[in-house]
């Protein structure tokens, strides 16, 4: 009499009793079935979702192109306050993808980062570093102000009050040799000392462990 | 045990035998065949016990209008998703001031689209107040306890689903207001330490605000959470309809026995 099938302890389903058993099978067909059917489900699921996904955090990994705006000769720009210039931050957006910068000639007694090639002329940023609203110069006060929760910044962009998190964002800027223009560059990052980090997003101190907390992104434009 | 019957209105229970009269329970004729369209579709889909399970179940006594919040928050939804779907008609998702001049079109010009809109716009607030009120009910009647724990769970997701819903359809008009505050806050999003800033470029689509950001806010708005929306509303009925409703916590559990005698019972034995 066949011993009951679970009493076997047998890798081999012929030993096991198993109906229609072959000589030396371990899987039985309706597990393979089981696998084989589960397996080609999971890949058609994967083949539609895995593209979809990464079609929609794409953009996380972009990045995107530098490049340089001309806003107008050197003669536009003085020490002693700021001009606006209009730039465009999203191409083929129309006036969506506009914003302003505020822009001076770099004064050696008061801008004491180091001076290179990109900040001979400063541009800042008008996007509030508390939660981006966008901040307006007041030239009576020689002070950017936001509208929306109070933060104040002084002539050089510095946390002056409110609750701004690190000074204004700025722009490189250069001047282009062939054209006599001076061109604006890609958005970049300061700390409250001023060194520079690739750009962050309002609301991310870069300060201590700030700069830790909040990594630099795959998305924004790198130095050439 | 005996099954229960399903309570049924007067109207549909069968009427009670005459005396003397055939019952009818040894003889095998077939059942009357249907000759309304409801009764052609049911014979065809057996809708109607769950139908009847759905809609005629008990319900414990001493229950009030505070138990119909949780429909007015699916008659909310139901609300925004007709005037959305007609809103939808007319919007286009444009960035480059093609979305601000359809909603313009909406308001001014289009047939009842100022009601329409109107609706969809303070329907919107509606259903977010409604559904914190539902929550404040489910958590001071204690009806979120065994064994009602994942009905909670799938009403919370709802709820973040209603806010993302507000958040996303927010930007859609895409004028001053709603441009800014999107921006503050997809910016409060990133402050969120290490996955923040990564978070803020995939709502954006990119490190700019943009016009990806106003389609990508669009499709989540009326495709994505909608169809999560309705399928977990699904879940969540379902739950409420296979558990029963919870008793208001000022009705006292009614015993096998006649309650009345157990509480007289009580007293004299005290």
């Amino acid at each position: 009499m066949p011993k009951r099938r679970k009493d076997v302890q047998s890798k081999y389903t012929l030993d096991r009793n198993i109906p229609g058993a072959f000589e030396g099978e371990t899987v039985t067909r309706r597990r393979f079935m089981d696998i084989s059917v589960n397996t080609a489900g999971v890949i058609t699921a994967a083949a539609f979702a895995l593209p979809a996904l990464g079609f929609a955090i794409g953009p996380v990994f972009s990045r995107m192109p530098w490049q340089w705006q001309a806003v107008g000769p050197p003669s536009d720009f003085n020490e002693l306050t700021y001009v606006t210039k209009v730039i465009t931050i999203v191409p083929q957006i129309g006036e969506a993808g506009l914003t302003i910068t505020y822009m001076r000639k770099r004064d050696p007694a008061i801008d004491t980062e180091p001076a290179d090639q990109y900040n001979q002329f400063i541009a800042l940023s008008n996007r509030c570093m508390h939660l981006g609203c966008p901040v307006r110069y007041v030239a009576a006060a020689e002070r950017f102000i936001c509208p929306c929760h109070g933060g104040v910044y002084d002539f050089r962009g510095q946390v002056a009050g409110g609750p701004p998190v690190r000074p204004l964002d700025r722009f490189y800027t250069r001047l282009n040799t062939t054209t006599g223009l001076v061109e604006v560059g890609p958005r970049y990052s300061v700390n409250n000392e001023l060194r520079r980090f690739s750009p962050r997003d309002p609301g991310e101190p870069l300060d201590g462990i700030g700069q830790y907390l909040y990594p630099a992104r795959f998305s924004t434009a790198t130095k050439p | 045990m005996a099954r229960r019957t399903l309570p049924l209105p007067k109207r549909l229970q069968p009427a009670p035998k005459r005396p003397g009269e055939d019952d009818g329970a040894t003889r095998l004729t077939p059942a009357e065949a249907g000759i309304t369209v409801v009764d052609w579709i049911d014979e065809r889909m057996s809708m109607s016990g769950g139908i009847r399970w759905m809609l005629f179940r008990k319900v414990p006594r001493g229950i009030n209008w505070a138990y119909t919040l949780g429909s007015a928050t699916m008659f909310a939804f139901l609300a925004q998703a007709v005037t959305g779907v007609f809103l939808a008609m007319y919007y286009r998702p444009d960035a480059s001031g093609g979305a601000y001049d359809s909603i313009r079109y909406i308001t001014d010009d289009a047939f009842l689209g100022q009601f329409v809109r109107g609706m969809h716009k303070w329907g919107a607030s509606v259903m977010i107040i409604l559904i914190f009120l539902h929550m404040a009910r489910v958590f001071l009647f204690g009806a979120y306890k065994y064994p009602r724990e994942l009905t909670w769970v799938i009403g919370v997701t709802l709820l973040i689903l209603t806010l993302i819903m507000g958040f996303t359809g927010y930007l859609l008009p895409f004028d001053q207001r709603s441009y800014w505050a999107s921006v503050v806050g997809i910016n409060i999003n990133g402050t969120g330490p290490f996955i923040g800033p990564y978070l803020s470029d995939f709502l954006r689509g990119g490190p700019e605000f943009g016009a990806t950001t106003l389609s990508r806010f669009y499709a989540i708005h009326m495709l994505l959470v909608p169809g999560a929306i309705i399928a977990l509303i699904g879940a969540h009925l379902y739950l409420v309809t296979k558990l029963g409703i919870s008793a208001p916590p000022w009705v006292r559990a009614e015993s096998q026995t006649d309650s009345m005698a157990v509480i007289e019972r009580a007293r004299t034995e005290v």
